[in-house]
């Protein structure tokens, strides 16, 4: 990395060598992006990077970008061992909007709020399952299976509501806000409960052949079907953690505001996974699962956001910041984009 | 024959509906749809006070599509309604079936959205609240609470929409009256508590805990409840340390108001008949000349 910033003191040949070496690894564009971001906001906004204890906790910009990356990353998660499938889920910003109204509804209905979890998280399990009914059992494209429930899931959201009213959605929840906006010790709960379910869902796709099945089957469905990989069952099960993670998301953004809002809560949430995923070097194509990538994709996405927010610029600008640096990752990923580059800057030379 | 029997027995029933119905107004209300907290009690309130009024209310929800919304506008004139009230979908679009409605000596109203038309006689009057003048009350209170001096942060709603852009107008034009009154930070919290919240952090951040800042004024209620956790998770009194002013008046804000967390909040309403129904029948009655916009006032309540 350090050497492609100081392209003036190597002779041509040797540099696009390590520039090609270099770009081998495929987390070097993704984190330059994020260093780029950072030294912006070194030069825009220095108290981006001040951190300090408040009232016993964390306090400080970077501690947001992880606090508010938290349930994105989740769900970006998920998106990526859909896509690992060569599917794709529409579906998630909706999903959390069903989990969030009936997080409300059941609090309302007084339920225990330890029961109240569980049913949240069997909420965004059903979900899953039900895409998965769809891609995987009656072999809807994933597009189109995934999109039902994109479309019904906030009118679920909206009906539920309406069963006490939903004119006043807003609760009050000690375990469940402890686990989104409380704090152990210095460190937020949610991060705590961020690191579990990775290595959770690390160890279930790494240390057991679920991972590799799915790669197979995303990356040749036929090969996978041959070899005796059960494929119908490995996708049901991809869209199922793709609802889990999801379930989880909703929670964490529920209890964060404690209010439900089917109309409008993760709007989009589905593009940014996504966008996490491709930015983490994952392949719509299928047959790739890159957890610690789409962690990074994430990472890099909240932290644009928040820059945007400490930067003091216009909102108008928000959307057009967001996909240059978007577009700036993509075609530093193109090897074609890189490939003439280097040849405009052979020439030159 | 029993077949014939039933038939004529709805027809008759037909007729009896008709001509019950010939005697009270008939009015056709096209809504754009149940998006959002407010639309929905608007429908509502618009069905409930018909019945009030007294009026046969023919109630279409147009899916926020508007050709779903034309559609229901010209059965309304195929069936000969009294009059034609119009939510808009869009603002353009609307010369053609306008004119046709005209044609059948129809009056159409509008309520809630304008429309761009040529020809400005094609509707009689709309009647709506005023965005412009919901920023302009909330900084004339916030003029008044700070005796004209306070540095302000805005959360706007969503980019480019219509509220957003009316609030933030009129909030400014009541500014631009005090010297010592400005906006420093402004960012869209996209009309959410999430959003409100996020953008909340970020300004408590860059200004060092909301060093010297008054007031937040937010677009909606949803995102200032949203500011309110931000602030109180950063060891803020909202409330006290910073006074919070926003739009519309939800249950959530009524509690937020009385527990002290916020100082004010404009109601936008959405029992909006009362306001809409006498304009409609005086004129059914007695047509005359309107203004082109009729204001429905929203009350700005406070915590006391």
């Amino acid at each position: 990395m350090n050497t492609q910033q100081m392209p003036g003191s190597q002779n041509q040949s040797s540099f696009a060598a390590t520039l090609r070496a270099a770009l081998v690894h495929n987390a070097v564009w993704p984190i330059s992006v994020l260093v780029l971001i950072l030294v912006v906001n070194a030069i825009v906004a220095p108290a981006f990077f001040s951190i300090r204890i408040q009232d016993g906790r964390l306090f400080g910009s970077m501690i947001d970008v992880l606090y508010r990356g938290t349930a994105p990353a989740m769900i970006a998660l998920g998106m990526a061992v859909v896509i690992g499938t060569k599917g794709i889920d529409l579906s998630v910003g909706s999903i959390v909007a069903v989990v969030g109204s009936v997080i409300a509804w059941r609090i309302k209905e007084g339920d225990p709020h330890l029961v109240i979890l569980f049913t949240a998280l069997a909420v965004g399990i059903v979900c899953g399952m039900w895409n998965g009914l769809l891609v995987a059992v009656l072999d809807i494209q994933p597009i189109i299976a995934t999109l039902i429930l994109m479309v019904a899931g906030r009118g679920i959201g909206l009906m539920v509501n309406l069963i006490y009213g939903g004119t006043d959605p807003s609760f009050e929840s000690e375990l469940l806000q402890g686990l989104s906006v409380g704090n152990i010790g210095l460190i937020p709960t949610r991060l705590i409960l961020f690191v579990v379910i990775f290595a959770g869902l690390w160890l279930l796709l790494r240390r057991t052949a679920l991972g590799l099945f799915i790669e197979s089957v995303g990356g040749n469905p036929a090969a996978a079907q041959l070899a005796g990989i059960p494929s119908r069952l490995i996708k049901f099960s991809a869209y199922t953690i793709s609802g889990f993670m999801t379930g989880w998301a909703g929670i964490i953004l529920t209890a964060d505001v404690h209010t439900s809002d089917p109309v409008k809560v993760a709007m989009f949430s589905e593009l940014d996974a996504i966008l996490a995923v491709v930015i983490g070097g994952g392949s719509l194509m299928g047959g790739r699962i890159y957890l610690g990538m789409t962690l990074l994709g994430a990472l890099v996405i909240q932290t644009m956001v928040t820059s945007i927010l400490m930067s003091g610029m216009p909102p108008e600008y928000n959307l057009i910041i967001k996909a240059l640096l978007v577009l700036i990752i993509l075609l530093l990923q193109s090897n074609n984009f890189r490939a003439a580059v280097i040849a405009l800057l052979g020439r030159r030379k | 024959m029993k077949n014939l029997k039933l038939v004529a027995a709805v027809v008759a029933g037909a007729m009896m509906l008709a001509s019950t119905s010939a005697m009270a107004v008939t009015i056709g209300f096209s809504q754009v749809g149940d998006e959002g907290d407010w639309r929905p009690a608007f429908s509502k309130d618009m069905q409930d006070s018909a019945v009030e009024y007294g009026i046969d209310l023919k109630f279409a929800d147009a899916q926020g599509k508007q050709e779903e919304q034309l559609r229901a506008v010209r059965a309304f004139i195929a069936q000969g309604v009294d009059a034609i009230i119009i939510a808009p979908v869009v603002v353009t679009g609307w010369d053609q079936v306008l004119q046709e409605a005209k044609k059948a000596s129809i009056p159409v109203f509008l309520a809630d959205r304008d429309v761009e038309v040529e020809d400005n006689s094609l509707y009689v009057t709309r009647i709506s609240a005023d965005f412009n003048l919901e920023g302009k009350l909330a900084a004339a209170w916030l003029a008044a609470e700070s005796k004209g001096s306070c540095k302000v942060v805005e959360l706007q709603g969503t980019v480019g929409s219509a509220a957003a852009i009316e609030r933030q107008k009129g909030f400014q034009a009541v500014l631009d009256q005090f010297p010592a009154m400005e906006i420093v930070r402004s960012q869209s919290g996209d009309f959410t508590t999430e959003g409100g919240k996020q953008v909340m952090e970020a300004f408590i951040k860059a200004t060092n805990n909301l060093e010297g800042i008054c007031a937040s004024f937010a677009h909606n209620d949803n995102m200032q409840l949203g500011a309110i956790q931000a602030m109180k998770e950063a060891g803020l009194n909202p409330g006290t340390d910073v006074l919070m002013v926003s739009v519309d008046y939800v249950p959530a804000m009524i509690k937020a108001l009385e527990a002290g967390e916020a100082n004010a909040s404009v109601e936008l309403r959405s029992a909006i008949g009362k306001f809409i129904y006498p304009v409609v029948l005086d004129y059914l009655e007695a047509p005359k000349d309107l203004p082109k916009w009729i204001v429905i006032p929203g009350d700005l309540h406070t915590a006391k």
